[in-house]
Order: structure tokens, then sequence, then C-alpha cells
């Protein structure tokens, strides 16, 4: 499994942890509008998986793409998704990214390159495929990045737009979170190797498992898989091994009924915002500065989705067709 | 005005739109190869770029579709056998058509799927499907059927132009046909959403879905012979469904038989006989009549799948029907 190099600038890694400290914030806010009763629908958060988004995001340009999962406002932050909007849309408020029609699972936000979440279990790869094949066409060198889940890597539709990808060399990276679980079931389980990179080399692509806790060696891998489709090289699969420390959905216990407490405090005590801070060294004033500023952004989107308004039902019938 | 056979239409179609813009593309499994002459020429004309064959992976290349067309691209995308849609369906009924109206209008996807269709040739249940009332159940998608080369061309070239998932069916047997008919040059378009009157009539209206269309108009032949003057209404698009042309017509003849080659139960045709007893309840001389494909999977036997399917001489027994005449 690849560790970091620890060759990054302080700037970048700053950069990063913030990113993930956004991202642990928003979730842990959706959490509580949730128990409150707030939000619209399911929540699938991330938290414990913050490297993952932080990393890949940062080796990305702004007009590349990515596609997420139901577990996706992670990636959703880290590529440049307004907080406030997505808050609201969680909230069910019009004013919503989706004007309350998507909620957590279909969060989107194009003019950001971000083509959306998708919450049918593998259908974004094959749609990576084809955003991948457009900037192909169009010659420009953009990159398409699909988030998906150690679940997704068993079906079909990975398989299929790996070997799209791989075949017409398609500037898609596969980032693979395996978090070890699909809900209740274990990789260990369901999928046929322990490292799911080396599916890669069924479509001939590159594969690497990286340290998914290190948000540096996140940063690293994915930088070198979009440097490879940026060149036109094609796909690579990269997979992070990670954790969420939060249960599959809301309701679901954080562990005892399908993991246990010590394989989660295991898990915990590698949280990567604290692996950051200790590569970073951080102070208790920088860690302050970065908190402060995090919680007024915070404050904001509460304040912005709780003022916004519910739709009117006229909305409902709007939106279907272009 | 030139005769053009409904592959011909079709492929006119299909240079033409190519050739106009340049953001369509069309993919699919042999589309380069062209196995039913409908590509014809477009592979040496546009290149492998734009006529790109694909692997065997229907939910791996329809998905891709809907990727390309969120990126701004308008892809056409070949299912080859509408049996083969069972594969497609995710990318299909669960994103092409719903993409825009969950990322809140956010972007649109103007993706056609060419859906090759229906029975007839004895290549049994699993190559012979007429699944078009499925795809009208989604919200979000638009479903065309031509039955004839010109509404072929003109509804292939507006279903490319269209900003949402256009579900475009043809059927093989359509294909077969040698017989040309006039169709309009250059950029002709039929409208989405309008139903043409295919034969005038005073006496019953007959309802004729895609390729048994053919069957609906020998049967109002051979019905005239007797004195009975059929209207012969062809929808061309079963989403958005013209529905005042049709209750206009019943208005006028108090009689309706609806004819498709999908099955019966929950089909194209319940659909519309609901729309007509919703509009015009009070002018309807008789029940609606049906015909349709028996509820049996298509067999390949050829006189068994004869007794499934309908024909031109179950459409005349059913317009008989509704008008208590007897043979
Ligand atoms: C096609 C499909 N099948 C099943 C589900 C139900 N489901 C939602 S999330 C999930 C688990 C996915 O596991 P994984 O891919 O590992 O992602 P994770 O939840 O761990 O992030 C399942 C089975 C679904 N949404 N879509
Ligand atoms: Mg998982």
């Amino acid at each position: 499994m690849a560790k970091s190099t620890s060759g990054l600038s302080r700037k970048r890694m700053g950069e990063m942890y913030r990113t993930m400290l956004r991202i642990r914030r928003f979730e842990e806010t959706a959490d509580d509008m949730y128990m409150a009763g707030k939000v619209v629908g399911g929540v699938h958060v991330s938290i414990g998986q913050e490297a993952c988004s932080a990393g890949v995001c940062a080796a990305l340009r702004e007009d590349d793409a990515v596609l997420t999962t139901h577990r996706g406002h992670g990636h959703s932050i880290a590529k440049g998704t307004r907080l406030p909007e997505m808050l609201a849309e969680l909230m069910g408020k019009v004013t919503g990214l989706c004007r309350s029609k998507g909620g957590s699972m279909h969060i989107a936000d194009v003019s950001k390159g971000h083509y959306g979440a998708h919450s049918i279990v593998g259908a974004n790869m094959p749609m990576a495929a084809g955003i991948g094949l457009a900037y192909q066409l169009e010659g420009k060198d953009r990159v398409a990045v699909v988030f998906f889940g150690d679940g997704a890597s068993n079906n079909g539709a990975f398989h299929e737009a790996m070997n799209l990808c791989a075949i017409w060399k398609l500037p898609v990276v596969f980032f693979c979170e395996n978090n070890q679980y699909a809900v209740s079931v274990p990789a260990e389980y369901s999928t046929s190797v322990d490292d799911i990179s080396v599916r890669s080399k069924g479509y001939d692509a590159p594969g690497l498992t990286v340290d998914g806790m290190d948000v540096a060696a996140v940063y690293e891998a994915s930088r070198e898989a979009v440097a490879h489709a940026r060149r036109g090289l094609g796909p690579s699969l990269v997979e992070a091994k990670t954790y969420r420390f939060f249960g599959h959905s809301r309701g679901d216990p954080h562990y005892g009924m399908y993991r246990t407490k010590e394989e989660w405090e295991g898990w915990k005590g590698r949280d990567p915002l604290i692996v950051c801070e200790k590569m970073l060294k951080m102070t208790a004033k920088q860690k302050k500065a970065h908190a402060d500023a995090v919680e007024t952004e915070i404050r904001e989107a509460i304040e912005f989705a709780e003022n916004s308004p519910e739709p009117e039902e006229s909305v409902a019938l709007e939106d279907i067709f272009a | 005005m030139p005769e053009l056979t409904y592959v011909e239409a079709l492929n006119q179609a299909l240079h033409e739109e190519m050739a106009r813009d340049e953001k369509v593309f069309l993919m699919g499994e042999d589309v380069a190869f062209d196995y039913f002459g409908v590509c014809s020429g477009l592979a040496d004309r546009f290149g492998r770029d734009r006529v790109r064959d694909t692997p065997i992976c229907e939910l791996g290349f329809t998905g891709a579709g809907v990727g390309a067309a969120m990126a701004g691209y308008r892809p056409i995308v070949d299912l080859r056998f509408m049996d083969f849609t069972t594969y497609a369906l995710d990318p299909i009924v669960n994103q092409a058509a719903k993409l825009r109206y969950m990322l809140g209008g956010q972007l649109s996807v103007p993706m056609v799927a060419r859906i090759p269709s229906g029975a007839g040739l004895q290549y049994g249940a699993t190559h012979g499907q007429s699944l078009e009332a499925w795809f009208m159940q989604v919200p979000g998608l638009k479903v065309l059927y031509p039955s004839c080369a010109p509404d072929a061309k003109g509804l292939l070239k507006a279903a490319v132009r269209d900003d949402n998932p256009v579900m475009f069916i043809e059927h093989r047997l359509l294909y077969a046909q040698k017989t040309k008919q006039i169709v309009p040059e250059g950029d002709h378009t039929a409208p989405i959403g309008v139903a043409d009157v295919k034969r005038a009539g005073a006496d019953a209206t007959i309802v004729g879905i895609g390729y048994q269309m053919g069957h609906c108009l020998e049967a109002a032949e051979a019905l005239a012979g007797e004195g009975i003057e059929c209207e012969v209404i062809d929808p061309r698009s079963l989403s958005p469904l013209d529905v005042e042309t049709i209750t206009a017509s019943v208005r006028k003849t108090s009689r309706c038989v609806i004819v498709e080659e999908g099955h019966l139960r929950s089909g194209v045709g319940a659909e519309i006989s609901a729309a007509i007893q919703e509009a015009v309840f009070e002018y309807l001389d008789a029940p609606i009549g049906r015909v349709a494909a028996l509820m049996a999977p298509i067999p390949v036997q050829t006189k068994l799948e004869k007794f499934v399917l309908p024909s031109t001489e179950k459409v005349i027994a059913a317009v008989r029907k509704t008008l208590g005449v007897s043979a």
C-alpha cells in the first residue's frame, strides 16, 4: 500500500486539511440537522473518508469533472460545491442546488464540474466514460474522476466502463474508496481480490492501492493517475483503503452490528484529520484558526438554508423536459 | 421528390444530421459494419470516432451515451434489438430520464436511443419483443415510433435535434420492406407529439402503432370494399401522445380499435383507451377494441408466432365487432 513521500508543500497540505475540515464539519452539521428532523430524505456521511475527497480533488483543475455516489458530500465540497446551497438542498429548500428535487443522494453543481451524485450503485461509471469520451472528442485535455465504493467494484457497470475507457484510452480516473463494507457486507467476503486495484490488470490499466487515511498519499496517487489520463494514456484505477466512522446511513450504529468496537477504534485512531495535523506538526493556534474559519462558513450555510423557503408545489412539474 | 425505403430514409436522416452538427455521433455494436443498412456509408464518411463500434456492453455504452450528452454531445446509441434494452434500462430509466429533474434543471440529456424492435422473423421470445409501453411509463422520456419512410426520416431528425432523451423505435420488418415512399428532401423534420391521419373515414377509428400501421391500412382497405370507412391514425409519437387528434376522430366515428404489437396488458392500447374514455366517453357507441400480442412470449415456430401476433384479419375482426357487424 502506497504511503506519502512527504514531498508536498505545507501550503498544499494546509489547503487539503482545510478541505477535510470543511467536509467533516459540514457532515456533522448535516447529521445534527437530520437528528433535528430538518433533513428531507436519506443522508450517508463520509466522515473518516475525507482524505479521499480532499486528496483527489486537489489534483484536479476546475474544468475537470467529478461524479460521485450516495456518499458524495465530501467529493462535492472538495470540487468546489457551494455549502449554503448544498445544505439547503438537504433541507428541502427551493434554493438548493437541485431545487430540492435531488436531495443528498443527487447533489450536483455542474458549473463547478460536479456532474452529480448518483445513487444507483455503479451507474456513475459508464457516465464518467461518456464524459471522458466527450472530452476526448473535443480534443481538450480535461479529465473525469469517478468515485465509487468497494461494493460498486463488484457491479457490471464498473467492468463495462473500465473496458470502454481502456480500449478508447479515455481520460477517466476510477477512484475506489474501499471503506471495507457495502452496507453490512464486508469487502473481504464480497470481493474476489484483497486489493481492488488489481482489477485494473484485467483492463491493462495502471492500478494502485493507497492509504486512504493519509491525504498526501491520496494526492500523490491521484496526481499521477490524473496526469496519465491528461496525457491521453487512458484510465487508471486507484483504490484507497479507508473507513467510515459512522454507520452506512442514519440509524445504523457506528459499531456493534457488523463491525466490532476494536476494529472501529483501530481505524478511528487513524483519523485523516489527526494524521494530517501530525504531518503538519500543527500548533493549537493553527488548528483554531482553521476551525474558526470553517465555523463561520458553516454558520452562514445554516443561516442561508434555514431562512430559505420551501418550493411551491408547481416546482414538482418543472425541469422534466428541456 | 425522391422515393425512399424505410431504411434509406433512416440512413438519409443520419447522414444529414451528422453532417449538420459535429456534436452528433453514433455508437453501438457493429454500427460501422452496418448490419441492417441503416448506417450505410456513415463510417466511411464520418470516421470511426463518430461512427463508433462498441463492445457488447449495452449498459456501458448507453451509460456512456448519457455521460456524453451531459457533457454537451448529441449521441445516438444503437441498441440493435429492443430486447437488449433490458441491460440498458438503468442508464435510460434511472439516469437519462431523470437527471435533468434530479439536478434541478442544471443540465439536459440530448441522447437518442435507436431501438429496432418487433417480431415476425421467427427470432423468438428474446429477439422479437415490442416493449414501447414500458418507456411510456417514464416521465422525462420521449418515445417515437415511425411507421413509414417519411416519418422515419422526419422524426429521426427531430429526435436528434431534441434536447431530451428520445427512444426512437424502429421495426425490423419495416427494414425488409422494399416499397418506396416519397420523402421530402433536405431539412424535413416531423413534429414530435403530433399524430398523423393516414386515411380518412367516418365509420370507425383505427389507431395503429408502428409496424402495425400496415395491417391497419390493409384492414381499412378491405373494409372499404364492404362499405365500412375507417379513419386510420398513427400517433407516431407515443410520448408525448397527441390525444386530441385521436379523440377528434372518435368524436366523429364513435368507435375505435387500437392496434399494437406489444402485449395486451398495460399496453399502449390500454393507455390510449383510457385517454379516449376520459375525454369523449359520451361519444362512444361501443367498447373500445384492442388488438395486441397475446399474453405469451413470442414463439419461434411460424404458425405459433402468427397466432400470437396481430394481423390484418384480427384488425378486420375487431372493427367488425365494434360496429356489431358479422363477416
Ligand atoms: C443498484 C443498487 N443496488 C443497491 C443499492 C442499495 N445500496 C445503497 S449504498 C449500498 C452500498 C454500497 O457500498 P459501496 O459501494 O461500498 O459504497 P459505500 O456505501 O461503502 O460508500 C447499497 C447496497 C443501490 N443504491 N443501488
Ligand atoms: Mg463501501
